[in-house]
């Protein structure tokens, strides 16, 4: 177990390294670069921001000095918010991000198991029918409708009560985080609905359930003990990647709601090359999806006896 | 995800028995109880939200940001929202006060001739510690512009100042910038050349003073937080929530503050969604959302007020002037210049209010000798002409020694509305002319690399003023102008320029400018397509909101909220 854990993790350094490599190569080969604005600067203004940025620098240089400040956990300044530090930027941010992330996930973990379980129980009855309906635009309707639509909602709720009882956009106190939440977790309920109804459809009908059935056990201990424990599996392994998919993929959900989530400075980091928050951003969603993959692994040995971790 | 089950096995499921379906609740019950812990253990640590939109007990305003502000460092900020924060919490020598002149702010008198300018600064103006604002601030302020290692951008703003542009680029250290303080209260500044809108200058946000001892005690984090930025102008900036909020209050040490009637200016939301910033404006969380094509209609729907404000800015497709570009043929120039309708874009493809249809480079708002320069010197007339651009095309063709002339690369944005424009040039120049156009849609950055390269034949450009003279506009096409894209060269034009920025006669400068508008038209340098403007709805309640074309935009300065019923 614990020789499996530190050989994963070593994999899982040697990738992160491997995505920093990649992206710090991608983003210098992309035309433009974080200093050109609207306005141009004569050649010498650009030659002293230049210089106080080190891109004058030959392109190799940069990386290595990059990735030695990496290493110590440095990503330098921001090109964009220029007196913030990206650690400052990840620091702050990530935290409202992963509030939001987490707050979907339980929501989309508790909704797609409950919902799974009880469509496969009424499988191709009226409940079934209405779940899966909901599934399917759950999971093909993209984020931003939800988003603007769970708003304008709000917006109709607020005025029809005549008081805001659920802000319409912001950060700050627990009813901002609801409807952001419920919007951002909507898909991926949608997806593991799906996923635990299938399982638990898998599995209804094999043989040790009906062999627990056979040994006369009550149904709620077969549903718990036989049905649910098994048919649980595949979900918890699409949670890893989910988690960090929810929280790094905000971006749109944080637009709508100004929320100060990362997305936000993820997006626009690309979109302005701005080069030390495209790297810490890259770096640490990167890093932050490989080692759930690798969480997902190890719980994985726990829930289930019969995966052996070596 | 096929229910390999459902085939596979003839036996129905079992029936649900009641405890299951018990079960299945307790799950639900679980994660509601799950979720209500996480939700009130986050309530602990979080700070309460927003107010109403206008709060006249509290005499708060609250208002959304499109992004928080990049710099507050003024020698370093280039973008409009760390100048409208700045023009909110710092004041230069002078400012524009809510009719668009020019009055002292901290200079009390002032002085401008052909060599030099003096200000003499006022003894009550303090910095928010208490700290008198002196003649050393500026002078430390302006040497941190054109520090080389500052790596100010807007450094060429200073350039008038004798010096400012040999140290900007490293030939003489930073104390040979012509700026001087000869005592606390004088400051003296002695010009390299005639700089006749020096006044205006100065009420720009990079000529701001800071605060020396101050600046060195932030150890390089000069304006990177609300506690590390010294303030002199009508606010302060009192909580500053990075990415969420910014919130401004009323400076006392401010030597106007009589003026100032709102209390509190509180930025609660950063987005730059119009759609949710139209959200909170109809649910009563802001006072000012601005509006955009898409969602005009609903504004109008709600019956707002709709206010209408020029930017400033003009927009124009630019033409590459590279001998290599057909683009430099002045005849196929001028057959494209007789098609241009810059009616037909505003009213029939734009359609947003407040926009104008261009008529020269030089935007109407601009002041001249008296009145407004476009009165003074009106713009060459121009009348969309398809026969005459036929004719010019013909010319050009045959000059060209070219059969069909192959398609024109026309460079331009990823916005919807730069599609919309884009594609609206690409069928008149087809239908009109029958020259194909080739679209190269590029994102911000590549669109600058590849304007900056010079690989295009059309692209589309605009350009905002920095200062209110329309020497702002002028020398943008003058051969040593970076930002002469297309590389334009024509040493005519470029000997106005010069008139226009040295002399000191009024009269002589703004007849230079009329050569340089009517010279961009008839060798056909850029094809004008519109003045901007820009459309918002605002709260009933606030009163004295100043928008303004250069200077501090939106204003809330001067700002005050009005009694219930008086709205």
């Amino acid at each position: 177990m614990l020789r499996y854990t530190v050989k994963r993790l070593i994999q899982g350094v040697v990738t992160v390294w491997f995505i920093a490599t990649a992206t710090f190569f991608a983003m210098h080969a992309v035309p433009g670069d974080p200093l050109t604005s609207d306005k141009a600067v004569s050649p010498e203004i650009r030659a002293n921001l230049e210089a106080r940025y080190g891109l004058d620098r030959p392109l190799v240089e940069q990386y290595w000095i990059y990735l030695t400040n990496m290493a110590s956990g440095d990503f330098g300044i921001s090109f964009t918010q220029q007196n913030r530090e990206v650690n400052d930027i990840i620091a702050e941010h990530f935290k409202v991000s992963a509030t939001l992330g987490i707050l979907a996930i339980v929501f989309a973990a508790f909704g797609g198991i409950l919902w799974g379980a009880v469509t496969a129980l009424y499988r191709n009855r009226a409940p079934d029918i209405v779940i899966v309906f909901l599934v399917i635009l759950g999971i093909s309707v993209p984020s931003f409708v939800f988003a603007a639509f769970g708003q304008l909602s709000v917006v109709k709720l607020n005025d029809w009560l005549g008081f805001t009882l659920v802000p319409v956009a912001g950060w700050g106190t627990v009813q901002h985080m609801i409807v952001p939440s419920l919007v951002l977790g909507l898909g991926t309920m949608a997806f593991l609905t799906r996923l635990m109804r299938s399982s638990m459809l898998e599995i209804v009908n094999a043989d040790f359930v009906r062999t627990a059935r056979a040994k006369g056990l009550p149904a709620t201990r077969i549903f718990r003990k036989h049905q649910l424990r098994n048919a649980i599996l595949p979900v918890i392994t699409v949670l890893g990647p989910s988690i960090a998919a929810i929280t790094t993929g905000g971006f749109v959900v944080e637009l709508v709601f100004a929320i100060p989530g990362l997305g936000r400075y993820f997006v626009q980091a690309v979109q302005q090359l701005d080069y030390t928050v495209i790297m810490g951003t890259t770096v640490l969603y990167g890093a932050f999806l490989v080692f759930m993959v690798i969480a997902v692994d190890i719980v994985y040995g726990l829930v289930d006896p019969r995966v052996r971790l070596d | 995800m096929s229910d390999a089950a459902e085939s596979t096995s003839p036996v129905a499921a079992p029936r649900l028995d009641v405890s299951a379906l018990l079960q299945l609740l307790c799950i639900g019950g679980l994660g509601v109880a799950v979720l209500a812990v996480i939700l009130w253990v986050l309530a602990q640590w979080n700070e309460g939200g927003a107010g109403e939109a206008v709060d006249l007990a509290t005499g708060t305003v609250t208002l959304t940001l499109a992004q928080e502000p990049p710099q507050m460092d003024s020698t370093r900020g280039t973008d409009q929202v760390s100048f409208r924060i700045l023009g909110h919490v710092m004041e230069g020598l002078l400012r524009y006060d809510e009719n668009d002149g020019l009055v002292g702010a901290m200079a009390e008198r002032w002085r401008i001739d052909d060599q030099s300018a003096t200000f003499w600064l006022r003894p009550n103006a303090r910095w928010s510690n208490g700290e008198p604002v002196t003649a050393h601030d500026f002078v430390f302020a302006w040497r941190k512009v054109v520090e080389p290692a500052n790596a100010s951008q807007y450094a060429f703003i200073l350039y008038g100042i004798r010096n400012a542009e040999a140290v900007n680029n490293g030939e003489m250290p930073v104390e040979a910038l012509a700026v001087r303080a000869s005592d606390d209260r004088t400051l003296e500044v002695e010009f390299a050349r005639p700089v006749p809108y020096f006044d205006k200058l100065t009420a720009f946000a990079t000529y701001n003073p800071i605060n020396q001892a101050f600046y060195e005690s932030t150890d390089g984090r000069y304006g990177a937080d609300a506690d590390e930025l010294l303030y002199n102008g009508p606010f302060v900036i009192s909580r500053w929530v990075h990415g969420a909020s910014l919130r401004l209050e009323k400076n006392p040490a401010y030597w106007d503050a009589d003026r100032i009637q709102l209390n509190a200016i509180d930025h609660a939301y950063i987005t730059t969604d119009a759609n949710a910033v139209l959200n909170l404006f109809k649910d009563d969380k802001v006072a000012l959302a601005a509006l955009n094509a898409e969602n005009l209609e609903d504004a109008l729907q709600q019956r707002w007020e709709i206010n209408r404000f020029s930017t400033g800015s003009v927009y124009f497709l630019e033409l590459n002037h590279r001998p290599e570009r057909l683009t430099s043929n002045y005849h196929l120039r001028k057959a494209l210049q007789a098609v241009n309708d810059p009616a037909e874009l505003v009213y029939k493809i734009i359609k947003l209010p407040g926009n104008l249809p261009g008529n020269s480079l030089f935007p109407v708002w601009l002041k001249g000798v008296h009145g407004h320069f476009r009165q003074e010197h009106p713009a060459p007339a121009h009348t969309p002409d398809e026969a005459q651009g036929r004719r010019y095309l013909a010319r050009a063709l045959d000059e060209l020694g070219l059969e069909e002339l192959p398609p024109l690369v026309m460079l331009t944005g990823d916005s919807p509305s730069a599609n919309k424009q884009s594609e609206y040039y690409q069928n008149v120049f087809k239908q009109k002319l029958g020259i194909d156009v080739k679209i190269d849609r590029q994102i911000f950055k590549q669109r600058l690399e590849k304007m900056t390269a010079g690989d295009f034949d059309l692209v589309a450009a605009g350009w905002g003023p920095d200062y209110d003279d329309p020497m702002t506009f002028a020398d943008l096409f003058a051969s040593w102008n970076e930002n002469n894209r297309g590389r334009y060269s024509n040493p005519a034009l470029d000997a106005q320029v010069d008139i226009a920025r040295s002399s000191s006669d009024a009269r002589t400068r703004m007849g230079a400018m009329a050569e340089v508008q009517q010279m961009l038209y008839d060798d056909a340098v850029i094809l004008v397509q519109y003045e901007s403007g820009s459309v918002y709805v605002a709260h009933p309640r606030v009163q004295g909101l100043v928008r303004r074309v250069v200077g501090t935009d939106p204003d809330y300065t001067n700002a005050w909220i009005a009694p219930l019923g008086a709205g």
